[in-house]
């Protein structure tokens, strides 16, 4: 029973991680798109592309500290007293990034676009950088059951700063390559090859990123290098094999199948840090069925993940079949 | 919920100091849900408002009525967006300011915001839906996609409510040293203060955005913009709010006595009463201390009166609390002044509608004076005044408690950093966020003042550009 909470849980984890970390990426390429005239048709695309999606990829977030605190409210609470800082710093990027989205919208001056638009992007960056710290100070066991740890070295230390900057890489790379295909579907060869770069050479980086990690990883957190090698190395491989196809593939195959590649090789390294980490909620500590709420909480939480199932996610694919035949295009 | 039980819990926690993150938590927390709350009838209720101008737009062929609700639409999309973010914020500060709530509790209280995330998923998702797809969509599709929007609005809050109902009156759950060992998820959500709690929150919803988005188009029609689109735009919420009024004072009295019969504590606190008695008086304003109100107009046995019907109703004072556990001074007179406000607004905008329905009865038409439209406009201002002032009342006047008779509000906080920190950079971003907001509605205001009617964009429903031609899929 507490397996299949913590599969739910992490489920919304993997959801939040390749949806909303989609959404962050684009926010990382309106960063550094460069200025008002010359990123303007890129910020154009991103802007047309997020706006009717972002909020529902969102709610993922929700749905992970919610599952959280009822199902694994020890664990919960341990990481909220020990994290705070990454976690009351990603909070208030997510208020600037929503809000400087929306209202970048709205407006229709230059200037008043640039400012709000600095909030929407920066925050893009920062925010999945400190989310990602967390999960490394989580995956290498730096949260003691009881809470209270270290609140600096839970997230300033080799494995958090590789989980932040793998975060907002991941990030970036899958929506470079969501964003190509968008170009090419709203017949923009332009920003197809202006996105196409950018996701090739986001792979690149990321990709050598992840590689150094490995030695980061069993110089750091042994236990999550033993996982990630044994019971995780056919999702590693999955992943990279993806990541290496997607670049491959980028110029040549549908929108479709790049875009679900991109996906899988996103979804599997955090679907891998799951899977290493298994029996254990906190990295190496407190075991799932030691954390878990009484079995009626879960029952409870049983009934709404399968109303989710009913209903969000059919609600889901009309958004995103609507969103991509173009039917959400005007406010 | 006992004396003598209270007393147990006492004598385990008089002794402990307050933590030093006990003052900037609290502040915090109420800064934040002050400023989300505002936020919030606008997601449950504004959408409901939209969904009537869009129908009469179709039905009839009403374009001032299609303008109207492809307007407030671009303003839900910036409302909605601050709303979803401020909430996360509350979400993290569950954990970031009360660890000991979440993980003592969390096990029950966390279940209500189960239900609360899927009614949530499903407002975003149809949220993005009706405000995205007013150009490419079929009408009646279109309108439909609101729908859900209206139902989740109203699913999501009164789940929100359920979890603040129940730390209230916390049911449905088994301790055994200190940690919950069983949970009857069904009495934990419909708990003792659900029923009347939720409905009264959903009530306020529609009276806020009713009252607020009627009063914008009063002061347009003060400064002479007395058109068929400005009636239209006034109407519509007006007429909401106007039957939701009366309700909610019917509402309001059946949980006022809710609240005397299982609430003693914070009934004593909203009358600012010191010593248990019958033919207790109803004061109206003045301040608490040493035991009794200071100032204030006093109704002879009022409050027996309305809490029993009969004044020899007798009500619990404050001084029956053990001292440790009795709420100070300053907090009782803010829930008390703040239950004061809450109730004179109320019969304030009670007497609005009555006076716009008798106009409307009599002549099919607004009252004709400026003084109705001036009170309209104000309407807006003072039902989110009574809207937090009523959060303020059940919050502040279950203090000390955080979940009454089981965890005091000292006891649920964080004990680790500077909380003084997080506060100030909150209260610096929200600051911006809030002034970015208003600029941003004065922005869309002025472009639409300038452009005039119904501009080439702004004609809904138009053919699909590229059905045919869709290979890629929608960038997630």
């Amino acid at each position: 029973m507490s397996t299949f909470a913590a599969v739910v849980l992490f489920t919304g984890v993997v959801a939040y991680a390749v949806l909303g970390g989609a959404d962050y990426g684009a926010g990382f390429w309106d960063l550094t798109a460069g200025g008002a005239d010359r990123g303007r048709a890129p910020r154009h695309l991103l802007d047309q592309t997020l706006a009717p999606v972002w909020e529902a990829n969102h709610v993922w977030l929700i749905f992970c500290l919610v599952m959280l605190w009822t199902a694994f409210p020890a664990a919960f609470a341990a990481i909220m007293t020990t994290l705070y800082i990454p976690l009351g710093l990603a909070a208030l990027g997510i208020v600037a990034r929503g809000s400087g989205f929306a209202f970048r919208k709205a407006l229709v001056r230059t200037d008043q676009q640039r400012a709000t638009g600095a909030a929407f992007a920066s925050s893009s960056v920062i925010t999945p950088f400190f989310l990602g710290t967390v999960a490394g100070g989580i995956a290498s066991g730096r949260v003691p059951p009881g809470g209270n740890g270290d609140p600096l070295t839970s997230w300033v230390n080799p494995t958090s700063l590789l989980g932040g900057v793998l975060a907002v890489g991941v990030c970036a790379f899958v929506a470079a390559v969501f964003l190509t295909a968008e170009a090419r579907r709203h017949a923009r060869p332009d920003l197809e090859s202006w996105f196409r770069r950018r996701a090739r050479g986001c792979a690149v980086v990321t990709g050598t990123v992840a590689l150094a990690g490995v030695w980061i990883l069993r110089a750091d957190a042994g236990h999550l290098f033993h996982g990630l090698l044994t019971r995780g190395l056919p999702l590693v491989l999955v992943s990279g094999a993806c990541g290496l196809a997607c670049l491959g593939l980028l110029r040549w195959a549908a929108p479709r199948t790049v875009q679900a590649l991109a996906v899988t090789a996103a979804g599997t390294v955090v679907l891998g840090w799951g899977v290493a980490q298994y029996p254990y909620l906190l990295g190496t500590r407190l075991r799932i069925a030691e954390a878990a709420a009484p079995d009626p909480t879960l029952w409870a939480l049983t009934i709404v993940a399968a109303a989710a199932l009913m209903l969000v996610l059919p609600a889901l694919g009309w958004l995103f079949l609507l969103h991509q035949r173009g039917d959400l295009d005007g406010a | 919920m006992g004396g003598a039980f209270l007393s147990s819990v006492s004598t385990t926690t008089v002794l402990a100091q307050d933590p030093a993150q006990l003052l900037p938590a609290r502040e915090q927390m109420a800064f934040t849900l002050g400023f989300h709350i505002i936020l919030v009838p606008f997601g449950v209720a504004f959408t409901f408002l939209m969904l009537i101008a869009n129908a009469r737009g179709i039905r009839r062929g009403d374009a001032e009525a299609m303008l109207l609700a492809r307007r407030w639409s671009q303003v839900a999309a910036v409302l909605f967006a601050v709303g979803a973010v401020s909430g996360t914020v509350l979400s993290f500060e569950l954990g970031l300011l009360w660890p000991r709530l979440m993980g003592a509790y969390g096990a029950a209280f966390g279940i209500p915001f189960a239900v609360e995330g899927l009614f949530f998923f499903l407002e975003a998702i149809f949220v993005s839906i009706y405000i995205y797809g007013w150009r490419r969509m079929r009408p009646w599709p279109h309108f439909w996609s609101g729908v859900p929007v209206v139902l989740s609005g109203i699913g999501g809050a009164s789940s929100v409510v359920a979890a603040n109902a129940w730390m209230n009156q916390p049911a449905g759950f088994a301790l055994r040293d200190g940690e919950i060992v069983h949970v009857r998820p069904l009495q934990v959500i419909f708990n003792g203060a659900f029923w009347y709690e939720a409905v009264h929150m959903v009530l306020a919803a529609y009276m806020v955005a009713g009252f607020v988005v009627a009063g914008v188009y009063a002061a347009g029609m003060l400064r002479g913009r007395k058109d068929r689109y400005h009636r239209l735009g006034l109407v519509i919420p007006l007429t909401v709010a106007a039957l939701a009024t009366p309700l909610q004072i019917v509402v309001g009295d059946v949980a006022a006595r809710e609240v005397y019969h299982n609430e003693p504590v914070k009934f004593a606190a909203i009358e600012a009463l010191g010593t248990t008695g019958t033919h207790v008086p109803e004061v109206l304003g003045g301040s608490y201390a040493d035991g009794q109100v200071h100032g204030g107009l006093s109704i002879p046995s009022g409050a027996s009166i309305l809490s029993g019907s009969s004044p020899s109703t007798r009500i619990q004072g404050l001084s029956e609390v053990p001292a440790p556990l009795r709420p100070d001074d300053r907090l009782v007179t803010i829930v008390h002044l703040g239950f004061d406000a809450m109730v004179g607004i109320g019969f304030a905008l009670l007497a609005l509608s009555l006076w716009y329905a008798l106009a409307w009865w009599r002549r099919r038409d607004l009252p004709r004076s400026r003084w109705f439209l001036r009170a309209t406009t104000v309407s807006g201002a003072l039902s989110v005044v009574a809207l937090e002032a009523g959060w303020v009342v059940t919050e502040v006047g279950r203090q000390p408690w955080t979940v009454v008779g089981h965890l005091l509000t000292r006891d649920a906080v964080t004990t680790s950093g500077n909380l003084w920190l997080f506060f100030g950079a909150t209260v610096a971003l929200y600051a911006a966020v809030g002034a970015a907001t208003l600029y941003v509605l004065r922005t869309l205001r002025r472009r639409w003042q300038a452009g005039g009617g119904a501009t080439g964009s702004d004609v809904p429903y138009g053919p699909s550009p590229a059905r045919a031609t869709a290979t890629g899929r929608g960038q997630a």
